[in-house]
């Protein structure tokens, strides 16, 4: 098989794009694509600060390095999710890539500084503990990303992420989530911007990228995601995608340019109703937002209160 | 040939069975749900398999949505 650009040696073939790629040119679509997602959607300006969020995993990592050669400021999140040998794996491979680079990588431990970890966090609050651990970052990087001064927040989530999020919102006609299903969410009182510039490729060119350029990752899944519900949609997509090539890209850019608008009004409305978490002072719908009672709870204190020593709160 | 299948990692023996693509279709994995390595680089669906060869199936797919 040829590269469908040069004519070299081909390595990978993208049947979204009916395309082969030879390593060089593989490299470059990648490249490409973040560029074009990041100018069609305004994620990042001239300038700008980013801190991107990093896992360990092949999405993060891939989205570092495509960012920083693309000439942008770009630093790195880890956070210690307290998930036995898996966090200390994954934390290891986002440190050595950060050091072998020379580039900044920022680290919070969940236990450490919060007081606890994602499956204490999820028995405490009676969530799943994806959703505990979702909770968590989302909390937890958008008050490093405002705390540091950063412009804006970017996240590893690829083109499968929102396809397979995108699925379940529709199947459960959750109107509010898909109003925020967008790969920029702007800045407003108490958020930064967020942005996925990854959302032009997906996992198996992410994949394939690492491999190419050398990006060694953590290839192990996270133990405590096994079994659920968006590996589900992600496999039935897959299918989808195998007898149709190109229908996850239909599926969440059709939404974008024709379904998203039609929602963002419940946003709008839900924004409208929030104020500052009496703890952290996070924007929140309550008196208290999610993370800091899912936080009480876990560690044992009333809800509500501000404990002495935890970051944010002074 | 050798194959090494991960999360959690195995490794199998099967006879070469002619094309990378053969061997997922064998396997029944969907191809878009995997990478395919030989000789630390990556192999397309069209390569030529022969017994002496060590090839690991990579899965791509990540589980969280958050």
């Amino acid at each position: 098989m040829k590269c469908g650009r040069c004519r070299a040696p081909a390595v990978i073939e993208v049947r979204r794009h009916n395309e082969s790629y030879c390593r060089e040119c593989f490299v470059r679509h990648c490249g490409e694509q973040v560029r074009r997602a990041i100018e069609h959607f305004d994620m990042i300006h001239t300038g700008e600060r980013v801190l991107v969020a990093v896992s360990g995993g092949k999405d993060s990592l891939g989205l570092w390095q495509i960012l920083r050669e693309q000439g942008f400021d770009a630093d790195g999140l880890y956070l210690g999710l307290g998930i036995g040998d898996y966090s200390d794996e994954s934390g290891r491979y986002a440190r050595a890539f950060a050091a072998e680079r020379g580039w900044p990588l920022l680290e919070i431990d969940l236990t450490t500084t919060y007081g606890f970890d994602v499956d204490a966090g999820a028995r405490a609050a009676k969530r799943a503990p994806c959703s505990a651990c979702g909770l968590s970052k989302r909390h937890v990087f958008n008050e490093v990303a405002i705390e540091h001064g950063y412009d804006v927040l970017a996240t590893g989530h690829n083109l499968d992420d929102e396809a397979a999020v995108l699925f379940g919102n529709v199947l459960r006609w959750e109107t509010e989530f898909l109003g925020r299903q967008h790969p920029v969410l702007p800045a407003a009182e108490g958020f930064v911007r967020k942005v996925k510039p990854l959302i032009r490729l997906s996992e198996r060119e992410l994949a394939a990228y690492c491999v190419l350029t050398g990006i060694d990752y953590i290839v192990e899944e996270c133990p405590m995601a096994a079994g659920n519900r968006h590996l589900g949609y992600k496999n039935a997509l897959n299918e989808i995608e195998e007898r149709s090539p190109g229908s996850k890209a239909a599926f969440v850019f059709g939404f974008l340019e024709r379904g998203h608008e039609r929602f963002m009004d419940e946003v709008d409305d839900a924004r409208d109703d929030l104020r500052p978490c009496s703890v952290c002072s996070a924007p929140t719908p309550g008196e208290v937002c999610a993370f800091c009672r899912m936080r009480a709870r876990a560690v044992g204190e009333p809800i509500g209160v501000r404990p002495v020593g935890v970051r944010g709160v002074s | 040939m050798r194959v090494v299948l991960r999360n959690p990692r195995r490794e199998l023996d099967v006879p070469a069975p002619g094309n990378v693509g053969r061997l997922l279709r064998d396997l029944e994995i969907i191809p878009e749900s995997v990478i395919v390595i030989r000789n630390d680089t990556l192999a397309t669906h069209d390569e030529r398999l022969r017994d002496e060869d060590v090839v690991e199936i990579r899965p791509v797919t990540s589980g969280g949505a958050a």
